[in-house]
């Protein structure tokens, strides 16, 4: 059995067994959406550790052909950057089945469209072919909507409906230019591999590549998010459950990311050319205006929420440099901020659930109470702000690097971005957590020993990579490259 | 003796410590302080190999991994070890230990113990990183998580709201000085490669290419200057120095021992510590040299005035500590590299002394009000004779060591800038007043409260590194420090010893101390009469010039005012006008459809009626 398909068919099967249990029987519903997000983290790891380092293009490919007629085919593989991305699925998978336990009301139904969304998520990673990509990305935004519409908290029926409507315009955006590349290219496949060889030795005319990237681009931008498309995304995460959050934030967002790198940079690099420099002129709407809204709010989701949108600049600018450091510094920043949002998200859930309320203000002096959760959100507060030793740092840093001889003002605007995270970041840890206790929170329960596991594995996740980042820099600089070699070498001479 | 893993067992045995705690020492203290200990006392017997070493070899040893490559960007993960990192590790190490010996008593009844001495540990780590480091992407690291162990240590007793608020704000200030830190990496990166070699970030590389890229002038001395400055930022915020001092003395209230680990020996230590590994850069600009000799004594006078009003004895210490870093960096400035980093030994010890015997009287006290002190030394007698040597040193009394390394300074100056040489002497006259205050007050005549006249002197745990700090105190001058430092660089400025600038330094020192003498030991004191004009003047220095006042303003009417700005444009103009007004005018243009559809054959037949009419009227006309 392939492996990237059981990533993706795990999490179905499990939902298609879930089916078969009875709603009472909660804790099988429970260990078995367990078994199903864990399988896919164990093939994940399994792939990271025999992952060929230096060898270019998609591995454990698998194809299946479909619709041959009109060049459809399931089609399925990795490659450095994709299997990154695929880690950071599955652990927030696997450790958002863990932080449900929690969840008391209609336990079957919710697992059921959450191991939908992991499954069409992860598919949407793996895909090597564009159709298959848009179906598995329609399939993920499917199952958002009743996830946040009936188990979450605040404004959740505009918050779903804005999400969904953002996102499903987004999509048809982008499938504006997808069709228009199947056209366009007279190939009529929607096999990426081949498509990618193939526009390397007849590329799209220069006008008509610059005429359809701000489809893919903005269609895809929706989802990064890119500023002023971001709207969406912090009140999403703050109406979602706490799962949801985890897995909107850390995973979701990286699709946009993921999907311009892959699709619009890889196949239009003249497009590319002439449109990068604008997305690193928003990744500083981005980074500082996303950095001052942040700390405006007093809400903990929006505050995370706004300070996602604003870190997604980084990974924006880095792929706006278009050199192999930016890239790198991208799609680590993808891995290390979905790990850390994640796990802030988790920790605000595991208080919220008891307080039912996330203003800061109203907390006051949590860390005597909950020592752990405490520390766990501070541990990501301060790997948000940059501190070394987390993942985040190295990304940054490399993000600093590559834009500081490309978009100097862009530059000096993500540095100045690290300095207003500290500000707020800083500022909620000690309005919640710091100061004396609030005594109407002497009953909050800290972690129990179970509880404590998707924290310590999402945080040794983050640390490991921000110690040791070559554990999968070396996996992604395999596969940069072949995202830059569309490019006139002449015009990427000079750029870093 | 010396071996290829030993930089790495002087800098990660502390880690090897914090982890251990946080695994298996969380409940216990005897665990958690011995793990602490035993982590220090490695590191420290490393680092001593590697002085006795450096006795008879001066040639650096370094030692890296590859931690980043890429194309493009090579970023190692190395270390450095030369005369001038061996000292600093000495001090960090020894002072280190004597200050976590010293906790073991001075923190026996804190309830959470362990949490203490894991993170004594962790900062251990990071401080010994910014000695070791061999380039800036390493020390910039350590450097952040220094900050980061700071903030955890100075919010340690993260109930009282002030010390969270004292916390947030030695990280944020030094996170906006990191700003400008940042931008001069990455501008030395360019730097470095200019001339057509791979860009690197490696100290012992930049000091051998610099010399080639500076003489092939293709590096204008205004950027040059640029990128120092830059680069310098860094050390304003971690050295506390004018503008950015103001989270110094906030920093006291973190735990006395931690004030003297980090706010006398190590963390403040580490910008000077900073200019001193890349003098090479520094000294290349003359230009950027002389602002920073103007910013350091301007912070060497500055703070030492603050000091003179002061009632806090911790706060006493801490402007003075940040005047000696004025003093510091002002001699790194002038180019006396051996004479800035002499003081900056010096200082640790006796600066740390200090420290460590205002928390011995806070201890017995409960209180850091000199004027609720008094009379104690009857009482305590070890605390006052070492408080006693270490105020001398700090005033600068021959032949005790501080005297040694600040007459170096300021006949540095006196040699280069005779202006700065008479800031510096002022200065060490206000030293000594503020110092003698603050013995007069606190150690002589009466006790002032119930509490100074029940005092008892500390447990030998915290007596014993308060007399083992007083020998280096006593004899530093002795010891050839200067000697060995001159291994470290060529560049800087050697001086001879000047007798003219000895006596009058000397003469400052006596007469400040003096003068405190003749106004305190007689007892005067805040609010008699008489006095209504002295505390008139003093108003200012005890407001700290207002300078918090500003930032605090700035912060609350600038900053959050425009963030508020921001928060309101996303809600109404974003969100309200853009998002949902364009879902509204969908909306609207459904619902005006809509009407149009009203399932009645009496209406449609009527709009056919109406648009057959209309058509023929166009044809008609």
């Amino acid at each position: 059995m392939n492996p990237v398909t059981s990533i993706i068919l795990a999490p179905v099967i499990g939902a298609l067994i879930l089916l078969v249990i009875p709603q009472r029987q909660e804790g099988w519903i429970k260990r078995v959406s367990a078994i199903a997000t864990l399988i896919p983290v164990a093939l994940a790891l399994w792939m990271v550790f025999r992952f060929p380092v230096g060898e270019a293009g998609y591995h454990w490919v698998h194809r299946i052909a479909w619709l041959p007629a009109l060049g459809i085919q399931y089609q399925v593989g990795v490659d450095g950057i994709s299997l990154t991305l695929l880690l950071l699925h599955t652990l927030c998978g696997f450790t958002g089945v863990l932080v449900s336990y929690r969840i008391k009301e209609r336990v079957k139904e919710y697992y059921l469209f959450y191991l939908l969304l992991i499954g069409g998520v992860a598919g949407v990673f793996a895909s090597l072919d564009l159709f298959f990509f848009y179906l598995f990305y329609e399939m993920a935004v499917i199952p958002m909507f009743p996830l946040i519409g009936i188990w979450g908290s605040g404004e959740k029926a505009y918050a779903t409906m804005k999400l969904t409507l953002y996102l499903t315009a987004g999509a048809v955006l982008a499938l504006i230019g997808l069709l228009a590349i199947y056209a366009v290219s007279g190939t009529h496949s929607f096999d990426l591999i081949f498509l990618e060889h193939f526009l390397r030795q007849n590329p799209i005319p220069g006008d008509l590549q610059r005429w359809l990237f701000p489809f893919l681009l903005i269609g895809f931008g929706v989802i990064a998010p890119m500023w002023p498309f971001h709207s969406w995304s912090p009140l999403g995460h703050a109406a979602a459950p706490s799962a949801v959050s985890m897995l909107h934030a850390g995973v979701l967002m990286k699709l946009g990311s993921y999907a311009i790198l892959r699709v619009a940079v890889q196949l239009l690099p003249e497009g590319a050319y002439t449109w990068l420099p604008w997305v690193a002129g928003l990744s500083i709407m981005n980074m500082v205006y996303g950095g001052f809204v942040a700390m405006a709010q007093k809400d903990m989701k929006f505050i995370i929420g706004y300070s996602s949108s604003s870190h997604m600049g980084y990974v924006l600018l880095g792929i706006a440099c278009l050199n192999p450091v930016g890239l790198n510094g991208a799609v680590l920043l993808m891995f290390a901020h979905g790990i850390m949002t994640a796990t802030a998200f988790a920790a605000v859930g595991h208080i919220y659930d008891q307080t039912h309320t996330r203003i800061a203000s109203e907390w006051g002096g949590l860390a005597r109470q909950v020592p752990f959760i405490a520390t766990v959100f501070i541990m990501a507060a301060l790997a948000s702000a940059g501190l070394p030793g987390f993942g985040n740092f190295v990304a940054e840093l490399l993000v600093f690097f590559a834009s500081w001889n490309t978009h100097r003002w862009a530059a000096l605007a993500s540095i100045l971005g690290i300095v207003i995270t500290a500000f707020y970041m800083l500022r909620a840890v000690s309005t919640g957590f710091f100061g004396p206790l609030n005594p109407r929170w002497v009953k909050l329960q800290d972690a129990t020993l179970f509880e404590k596991v998707p924290y310590l594995i999402l945080l040794a996740a983050l640390m490991l990579v921000g110690c040791w980042p070559k554990l999968l820099l070396d996996m992604i600089s395999t596969s940069t490259p072949a995202v830059l070699s569309h490019l006139d070498p002449l015009k990427a001479v000079a750029r870093l | 003796m010396v071996t290829a893993a030993g930089p790495w067992i002087i800098l990660f045995a502390p880690l090897a410590a914090f982890i251990g705690i946080v695994l298996f020492g969380r409940k216990s203290k005897p665990v958690s302080a011995g793990l602490a200990i035993a982590g220090m006392v490695v590191s420290l017997g490393f680092t001593l190999t590697f002085f006795f070493h450096s006795l008879h070899a001066h040639e650096a040893i370094e030692t890296a991994v590859s931690w980043v490559e890429l194309p493009g960007l090579t970023l190692e993960f190395g270390l450095l070890i030369n005369p001038a990192a061996i000292l600093m590790a000495l001090v960090v190490t020894g002072v280190g230990l004597m200050i976590f010996l010293y906790s073991t008593g001075y923190m026996a009844e804190d309830s959470s113990y362990p949490r203490y001495f894991a993170y004594l540990s962790l900062f251990a780590f990071s401080m010994l990183g910014i000695v070791l480091a061999n380039n800036f992407v390493t020390l910039f690291m350590f450097w952040e998580l220094v900050g980061a162990s700071s903030y955890l240590l100075i919010g340690y007793w993260y109930e009282k709201p002030s010390a969270a608020a004292a916390g947030k704000k030695a990280f944020l200030v030094n996170r906006i000085a990191d700003f400008g830190f940042l931008i001069g990496i990455l501008m030395v990166w360019n730097l470095s490669g200019m001339g057509g070699e791979a860009r690197t970030l490696n100290f012992l590389q930049l000091e051998e290419r610099l010399p080639e890229i500076l003489h092939s002038g293709a590096v204008a001395p205004g950027l040059l200057a640029a990128i120092v400055l830059l680069v310098f930022c860094g050390v304003l915020g971690k050295s506390a120095q004018f503008p950015l001092h103001v989270w110094l003395p906030d920093a006291m209230e973190g735990p006395t021992p931690v004030s003297a680990l980090i706010h006398a020996a190590t963390m403040v230590a580490a910008g000077v510590y900073l200019i001193g590994r890349v003098f090479f850069l520094f000294w290349a600009s003359p230009e950027a040299l002389a602002v920073i000799a103007a910013i350091g004594g301007f912070t060497a006078l500055f703070a030492a005035s603050l000091a003179l009003v002061e009632n806090d004895i911790k706060r006493v210490l801490a402007f003075s500590t940040l005047s000696q870093l004025g003093y510091m960096v002002m001699a790194l400035g002038l180019g006396g590299y051996v004479a800035g980093t002499y003081h900056l030994t010096t200082h640790a010890f006796f600066k740390a002394l200090l420290f460590l015997g205002a928390g011995s009287v806070i201890h017995a006290l409960h209180t850091n009000d000199i004027w609720q002190m008094g009379g104690l030394a009857k009482k305590m007698p070890a605390t006052t004779f070492t408080f006693l040597a270490a105020t001398l040193a700090l005033a600068g009394i021959f032949p005790l060591s501080g005297f040694w390394s600040k007459d170096e300074i300021l006949a540095v100056a006196f040699e280069r800038n005779k202006l700065l040489w008479a800031v510096g002497t002022l200065s060490a006259a206000m030293t000594a007043f503020y110092m003698g205050r603050v013995f007069c007050v606190a150690f002589l005549g009466k006790p002032r409260s119930h509490h100074a006249e029940h005092a008892h002197e500390s447990p030998p745990s915290m007596t014993v590194p308060l007399w083992i700090l007083t020998v280096p105190t006593l004899i530093g001058g002795f010891i050839g420090i200067p000697q060995y430092l001159h291994h470290a660089t060529e560049a800087g400025l050697h001086v001879e010893f000047n007798l003219f600038v000895a006596l009058i330094s000397t003469l400052a020192a006596v007469g400040g101390l003096g003068l405190a003498y003749a106004v305190y030991a007689r007892g005067a004191r805040p609010g008699l009469k008489g006095q209504e004009l002295l505390s008139r003047l003093a108003v200012p220095l005890s407001r700290k010039f207002w300078v918090d006042e500003m930032y605090s303003w700035i912060n609350q009417n600038v900053q959050q005012r425009f963030a508020d700005l921001l928060a309101l444009f996303e809600r109404f103009i974003i969100i309200q006008l853009c998002v949902n007004g364009v879902a509204k005018v969908t909306g609207l243009a459904g619902s005006l459809l809509r009407t149009a559809q009203t399932g009645k054959v009496q209406t449609y037949a009527a709009m056919l009626l109406a648009g057959l009419g209309f058509l023929l009227y166009l044809n008609l006309k």
